[in-house]
């Protein structure tokens, strides 16, 4: 470059993003070294990562086993009765995939993000803002993705799973991943301490609770249930329970857009407050 | 012994004061999270264990012939104390002794290291009692409390945040990292929490695994709790569930104050 | 030469000298209200060492940041290794190396496994990656502590680390925020040790730094920042020459009254170009000491001790600022 295409001044205050943000599209090379570090990290914290699938397994015994035997069969919109276990499995798979991606797109991220530094790391090498958050969520949705197949599994091994349509199910469990990553890192860019995290957790116990998790939507007051299907981990449980169940329809888009939708502006506002946040 | 005791009342106040300035997050959360499992788990999904519906329910025989929420509320009280003292016994132990170092301030005063650990199970105890009760009231407006015995509850609670307080701190203050604290809450609190009476009766579980529900401090509180919600319990079993308490505690308490000094005072 | 480097085939007829790796003209930084770098100028030169000396919050940090591509400038002009930071912030981090303020390595990983990952982020080839880290672990003196987790490292040994980590992809200029701050005196001096050897092989160093010893062993140029501006630029020689006197006597007083006291009979006598008070002692600048000494000899409350030294950086910053640094 000489002197003379210098690019002409700015006035200031106009934040050129153009040459700082990548656009977001596919994945480039940049982001996938971040992969790289989660793996690197958890090679040493692998008790942490197996651990990490087992809630909604413990669930799947204690609710859909114990309290399944108590309960009996569950009558579905279609028409035809299935065991409890049955109906409770693909919630619980859902489950599986959202507590996957919120790890390490909340907490986790929170402590490199304040306490470690690590991203004004990461910052002052070529990475951008955008191959932060694109790699945060790609690797939260490949944690999710693990959880759910372990979960699948173990679902095919209990006989819980009615439909050859099942395999669909990673698909799925990798969108409500992303849906929840894009979200989670987005919600924790805004937090100012731990203290904070309270309130994450206390948006994520009525989704796990109420999203027709554990009994169908039928059984809820009608206002409820209206709230209910706007609410996201709803859209995962019902897509997951229609292809477990052999149950498609073309309605299914419409949970498909919602995840994919809330993901992108996630991890659009992500990228942009961490921006805000490390590059003032 | 009186000097043992208005020191760990002492740790039992900086902890209170402490809580009063952060208080919202901590207090909503211990309180809102059992309601709204009782919600969900005793009222949606009691409804359908008590409708038994699609016919091969078991329903209320299995249940001592209660219905579902009121099953359910004595083990989710117990349940969200013996949450409420993990979580108190974790993370704020590896603060005060490698984060902040606010234990090694305090043993540089006349407290020692007996002080510290008791203070925090008192504070357990003192945390389930203030969000046990707040819950027991939304249970008995919701109609999950049939006895008038029911406060008597709020000491089974107690108990049990005590004893498991006891243990995990000693646990907590041996490591040196926290990274294994969300491993013991995913194969220790949990599985107690999901298994231990809390949802469905121990009875139900596998035969072999059936005698294990005994060393569940879990399990011999929510007894405890279900004869003071029910009003259903014999004397014999009140004495040994409650043995069984103290039991844990104690070796908890002759466990950790070893620890708690060697980490601490040497 | 690597492609991105700056084209200079042609001017080098007419212009011999190398074009600076970094050129800065009324470069300002602004957040809101408050203006952290105002309007400041100056070159870096291939193969020096430029500092940037100044007290907490006179804008070094912001500065560096700026130069770091990891913040914006509000105004004025930007080029670093002959780019412009708008535009081409990823291609000119991928050929600096940043040491920060605060140690900034991952916790979560080894020694090892922090040069590592590091590499990756510039996209090295793994075999690359490897033979480096190898090399600065040696460089660092930190071979035997490879398999370690970065926690427990002493905090000299952190900093060794996080140097040795920005010089990972071979940097055509390194940048070093404060980077002796929180050492102890042994560690220190490692540390310089590893600079001095760096400067040797010629690398480009720029550093920021509130230690007027640092400043004038390593830096062979720097300017003065106080409140947002440069007060101050060339050698620290240089500097001494133009804003310091030859040298200073030093008083200290047994009650602050006696200082006072002191101060104003020595200012009223003229015993040196200038006379500064300070909170527990007393500075006179002079050329000529025999002079000095005299009036000091004369005060009626005589100092409970006195001593004769050269000027120093501090005693620049101390004319121009009015301020002791540390202040």
């Amino acid at each position: 470059m000489t002197a003379t295409d210098r690019p002409e001044r700015r006035s200031p205050h106009v934040p050129a993003t153009a040459g700082r943000i990548t656009p977001i599209g596919l994945l480039g090379r940049r982001p996938v070294a971040i992969i790289e570090r989660n793996f690197l990290a958890y090679r040493r914290m692998w008790a942490l990562f197996l651990t990490g699938f087992l809630e909604p397994l413990l669930y799947l015994g204690s609710i859909g086993v114990g309290v399944g035997a108590l309960v009996g069969g569950v009558q579905l919109a279609s028409g035809h009765t299935v065991p409890y276990e049955v109906f409770v499995a693909p919630g619980l798979f859902a489950v599986a995939a959202m507590n996957g991606a919120i790890m390490d797109t909340t907490f986790g991220f929170f402590v490199k993000f304040k306490y470690g530094k690590t991203y004004d790391a990461m910052l002052s090498t070529p990475l951008g803002v955008a191959d932060v958050a694109i790699g945060e969520v790609t690797w939260a949705v490949l944690r999710g993705a693990v959880y759910a197949l372990a979960f699948l599994v173990a679902m095919v091994a209990f006989g819980l799973v009615e439909s050859w349509w099942a395999v669909l199910a990673l698909p799925i469990a990798m969108l409500i991943a992303y849906a929840f990553a894009g979200a989670g890192l987005a919600a924790s860019t805004f937090m100012r301490s731990f203290v904070d995290f309270d309130f994450i957790s206390l948006a994520l116990v009525p989704l796990f609770l109420f999203s027709a998790t554990f009994f169908p939507l039928e059984r809820y007051p009608e206002w409820l249930a209206a709230v209910v299907r706007i609410t996201p981990l709803y859209q995962g449980v019902s897509l997951t329970r229609a292809v477990v169940l052999g149950d498609l329809h073309w309605g299914l888009l419409a949970p498909v857009t919602y995840l994919v939708v809330m993901g992108t502006v996630g991890l659009r506002i992500a990228a942009r407050r961490l921006g805000t946040l490390l590059q003032p | 012994m009186t000097a043992t005791r208005s020191g760990v009342l002492r740790v039992v106040e900086r902890e209170a004061q402490i809580f009063k300035s952060l208080w919202r997050g901590p207090v909503i959360l211990s309180f809102i999270t059992p309601v709204m499992f009782l919600a969900g788990m005793g009222v949606g999904l009691g409804g359908m264990v008590d409708d038994g519906t699609g016919g091969s329910g078991a329903g209320a025989s299995d249940l001592g012939g209660l219905d579902y929420l009121s099953f359910v509320t004595p083990g989710l009280l117990v349940a969200s104390a013996m949450q409420v003292a993990a979580g108190e016994s974790l993370w704020p132990v590896m603060a005060g002794k490698k984060w902040m170092r606010t234990y090694h301030a305090m043993v540089a005063t006349p407290l020692d290291a007996r002080h510290v650990f008791g203070g925090l199970i008192v504070w357990s105890g003192v945390r389930a009692a203030m969000s046990g009760a707040a819950f027991l009231l939304v249970a008995a407006i919701l109609g999950g409390v049939p006895s008038p015995w029911a406060p008597l509850a709020l000491l089974a609670s107690v108990g049990c945040a005590m004893a498991v307080s006891s243990l995990v701190a000693t646990f907590a203050v041996g490591q040196e990292s926290d990274q294994s604290f969300a491993v013991l809450m995913r194969i220790g609190i949990i599985p107690l929490f999901l298994f231990s009476g809390t949802f469905f009766p121990v009875e139900q579980l596998p035969d072999a695994v059936e005698p294990f529900a005994a060393v569940s401090p879990l399990w011999h509180a929510a007894e405890l709790a279900r004869g003071a919600t029910t009003g259903h319990i014999e004397a014999l079993e009140v004495l040994l569930h409650s043995l069984a308490l103290v039991g844990f505690f104690v070796v908890g308490w002759w466990w950790g104050t070893r620890r708690f000094t060697r980490e601490l005072q040497t | 030469m690597r492609p991105g480097t700056p084209a200079v085939a042609s001017a080098a007829v007419t212009e011999p000298a190398e074009p600076p790796l970094i050129h800065a003209s009324s470069l300002t930084k602004r957040f809101d209200d408050f203006t952290a770098v105002d309007g400041i100028d100056f070159e870096v030169r291939r193969g020096e060492a430029f500092g940037f000396l100044g007290a907490n919050g006179a804008g070094k940090s912001s500065t560096m940041r700026m130069i770091g591509c990891v913040s914006e400038r509000t105004d004025g002009e930007l080029q670093v290794l002959g780019l412009d930071p708008r535009g081409h912030g990823t291609d000119i981090r991928g050929r600096i190396g940043v040491v920060p303020q605060e140690d900034n390595l991952d916790t979560e990983l080894t020694v090892w496994d922090n040069l590592l990952i590091y590499g990756r982020y510039f996209d090295l080839p793994r075999d690359v990656i490897r033979r480096r880290a190898e090399e600065l672990l040696e460089f660092a003196q930190l071979t035997e502590r490879k398999h370690d987790r970065v926690d427990p490292l002493s905090g000299g040994m952190k900093r060794r680390l996080t140097i040795a980590r920005a010089l990972m992809n071979r940097p055509e200029l390194i940048l070093l925020d404060e980077p002796t701050t929180g050492l102890d005196p042994q560690a220190r001096h490692l540390l310089w040790e590893r600079l001095y050897q760096l400067k040797r092989e010629g690398a480009t160093l720029v550093l920021t730094t509130h230690y007027l010893d640092e400043a004038e062993q390593l830096c062979d140029r720097l300017v003065i920042m106080d409140r947002a501006r440069i007060v101050a630029a060339g050698s620290p020689r240089a500097l001494i020459d133009a804003h310091a006197t030859r040298e200073v006597v030093e008083l200290r007083f047994a009650t602050s009254d006696a200082r006072d006291d002191a101060a104003l009979a020595l200012e009223q006598d003229a015993a040196g170009a200038r006379v500064e008070a300070l909170a527990e002692r007393v500075l006179v600048y002079t050329d000529d000491t025999d002079h000095t000494m005299g009036r000091v000899d004369a005060l009626i409350t005589p100092p409970a001790s006195v001593l004769v030294r050269r000027s120093t950086l501090e005693d620049v910053y101390l004319m121009i600022t009015g301020r002791t640094l540390d202040e």
